[in-house]
């Protein structure tokens, strides 16, 4: 005799032991610490922070750590934990002019006022697995700085550019109108520049990049130079409207790629450089860059190119950044549909043999159907 | 499966807001709500949160129980008319956890409940909110998946695209091809998704004395339908509405008017048919007794 499905409760919590486990892994090997993984792990950290859209590494690496080091399990915690937060208030736009520099590149010039600065990267590496690090590695030494220890700002390469006039600039819409907070109220479309850059924020790495990737390859090419990317650290600055003036709040670490496009101009306009603009939490350079390309792929209406490749369709495109909803959804398919997969037995059983009885069911007059 | 069957009752977690949302999200969705129900059948857009379990999970209608919960009410939840699928157990769970409020299987018990892809067999009764969780609110988006349009469709009540889907099916398989998610028109108006419940329970849409509300967390739009608010759905003069019918009762309450999920008995073919609404299929057996 049947039993219908039951011990639904004990099953969860029985995994919920079961995920413990498979967790921690072999009791006998060291526990990782919040503090290991933020300081050695740290680019999973920024990624986590940057698509969790929160800033706050302590927390990441707690989401990595009870992830099992799943990236899109680790945001989704964080981002659920974000939810409860209240709004304590806006900051100031982030002036990057003024970032203190660890890294700074420009694809567009040799040299250049604050010049070419490496900084940590993986890019020049040769990519050959280090067996040291097998074995307790020993941390080299640090170089000796070859600049003097602050350079002060460093102009941005799209600034210089534009005392040509060579390159758009963004002026503020009239009244300066607060952009609005995606968190607080859903995206409609079409969607302002201001919305798909919070959107793109946030969006799964993953994504942008096979996006950005599409319009290298023909859909949607535009030509793009990767004008300037620069890491370091820029300084937060709240306006508490009960103080009246401005208070910084610290320091956090972003990448901004500033991507300069080609532009055939237009009746009205000379022709001029347009741009593409990623920013990110933390060290994430490859999510600045495709995110710049996507920027700059979403703006063709506005620029008068024809729209007809995915990474320029807004709605495809910021409808299917989030890894949340992505992930959720795909993988709803698992829970049960025993209701709708019966109903689709029923239609599929009643297309196949429209003179036989299909097994237990019949039309709505009681003939076999 | 009645509550006394149910594990120890789970502990309420007093890190979290009452309902787990804070009171000005709750008020945020409280206000779609109002505006959903004053516009039947209308997809009202509203800041979905993230919610501590995944998109497509229920998110929305999680976010829909918990802006209208309170202290009193007693919550039933149910996925696939069973109250003992696991996620039906989560959510239920976490409602638990985050409220203590009063849980039950029983759906006359109920002041709340919340679904997914399932209105109870007992007719529901004034007073009770029946909470659906939906994963595509937009009942045009596999016709037309840009919401600017499907929008603008909407809005002049232009349903064309829908109904020439319908009559393709009739043309290619002489029937509508559609079993759950049938599309239903309310109030004369909106053209509106009923969620993935099967066709079979359209019927009981309409006219419901109880509140209906839909949520779509991922999908961010929250709708409703009145009480006693006609919900038809579609089709034509000469191939009207129908519902599916089984041949053979429940095996184990003897049912003959109730959905029936198939269940496998054995790698011959066997199978047999029972009750997909736990709570009905019990009710009728201990009545038996």
């Amino acid at each position: 005799m049947y039993v219908a499905v039951k011990g639904g409760e004990r099953a969860i919590l029985n995994s919920y032991a079961l995920l413990d486990q498979a967790r921690r892994g072999d009791p006998a090997v060291p526990e990782l610490s919040l503090e290991q993984i933020r300081h050695q792990l740290r680019l999973s950290v920024d990624r986590v922070m940057c698509e969790g859209s929160i800033y706050d590494p302590e927390l990441a690496a707690l989401a990595i750590k009870q992830a099992a080091g799943d990236m899109v399990e680790a945001i989704f915690l964080l981002r659920a934990y974000r939810a409860t937060l209240p709004r304590l208030g806006y900051s100031l736009p982030l002036e990057t002019a003024d970032m203190k520099l660890w890294r700074r590149v420009s694809a567009t010039f040799k040299d250049l006022p604050g010049g070419q600065v490496l900084g940590p990267t993986y890019d020049y590496t040769q990519r050959l697995l280090d067996f040291s690090l097998a074995a307790a590695g020993e941390v080299a030494a640090s170089p000796e700085a070859e600049v003097a220890a602050d350079p002060g700002p460093v102009p941005r390469v799209v600034d210089l550019l534009n005392h040509e006039g060579l390159i758009e600039t963004h002026e503020p819409s009239p009244g300066d109108p607060d952009p609005r907070d995606l968190t607080r109220e859903p995206i409609s479309f079409p969607a302002d520049r201001a919305t798909w850059m919070q959107n793109l924020a946030r969006g799964d790495e993953g994504f942008l990049l096979a996006m950005g990737y599409s319009t290298q390859r023909g859909y949607a090419n535009s030509h793009p130079f990767a004008g300037e990317i620069r890491y370091g650290t820029a300084e937060l600055v709240l306006e508490p409207e009960e103080l009246g003036f401005a208070i910084s709040i610290g320091d956090i670490e972003v990448t901004e790629c500033q991507m300069v496009n080609q532009f055939g101009g237009s009746k009205s306009q000379p022709p001029q450089f347009t741009r593409g603009y990623g920013l990110a939490f933390g060290a994430s350079e490859r999510k600045a860059m495709a995110m710049s390309l996507v920027d700059r792929a979403l703006r063709a209406d506005e620029l008068g190119e024809a729209v007809n490749a995915p990474a320029q369709m807004q709605e495809f495109v910021l409808s299917h950044t989030d890894n949340l909803e992505a992930s959720g959804f795909v993988q709803h398919l698992k829970l049960p549909h025993y209701v709708d997969f019966q109903s689709e037995l029923e239609l599929v059983r009643r297309m196949r043999a429209p003179k036989a009885a299909a097994p237990g069911v019949r039309g709505r007059n009681g003939e076999a159907a | 499966m009645n509550v006394s069957d149910l594990p120890a009752p789970v502990e309420r977690d007093a890190n979290f807001n009452f309902a787990y949302l804070d009171e000005r999200t709750k008020r945020m969705i409280r206000r779609a709500i109002l505006k959903a129900v004053s516009i039947p059948g209308y997809q009202v857009p509203f800041g979905s949160r993230e919610m501590p379990l995944p998109y497509g999970w229920g998110t929305g209608g999680i976010q829909v129980t918990a802006s209208i919960i309170g202290p009193s009410d007693v919550l039933k939840v149910i996925d696939q008319g069973a109250d003992d699928t696991v996620n039906a157990v989560n959510i239920r769970r976490f409602f638990q956890r985050t409220t203590a409020v009063e849980v039950t299987t029983r759906t006359t018990d109920a002041t709340i409940i919340q679904t997914r892809h399932r209105i109870p067999e007992t007719p529901l009764a004034a007073g009770q909110v029946l909470v659906y969780q939906v994963p595509l609110p937009e009942p045009l988006q596999k016709l037309e998946p840009r919401e600017v349009e499907t929008r603008s469709m909407h809005g002049l009540a232009e349903y064309g695209l829908m109904h020439v889907k319908l009559y393709e099916d009739i043309a290619r398989f002489g029937h509508i091809a559609t079993t759950y998610d049938y599309p239903v028109m309310v109030d004369g108006r909106y053209l509106m998704a009923p969620s993935p419940i099967p066709k079979f329970d359209n019927p009981k849409m309409h006219m419901c004395p109880a509140l209906q509300l839909f949520g779509a967390g991922r999908e961010k739009r929250i709708y409703a339908v009145p009480p006693w608010t006609k919900v038809e759905s579609l089709a034509f003069d000469d191939h009207p509405f129908e519902v599916q019918r089984w041949s053979q009762p429940c095996a184990m309450c003897g049912d003959t008017g109730s959905f029936l999920d198939e269940v496998i008995t054995d790698d011959a073919g066997g199978r047999m048919f029972v009750c997909s609404d736990t709570d009905h299929c019990l009710a009728r057996r201990t009545a038996d007794e």
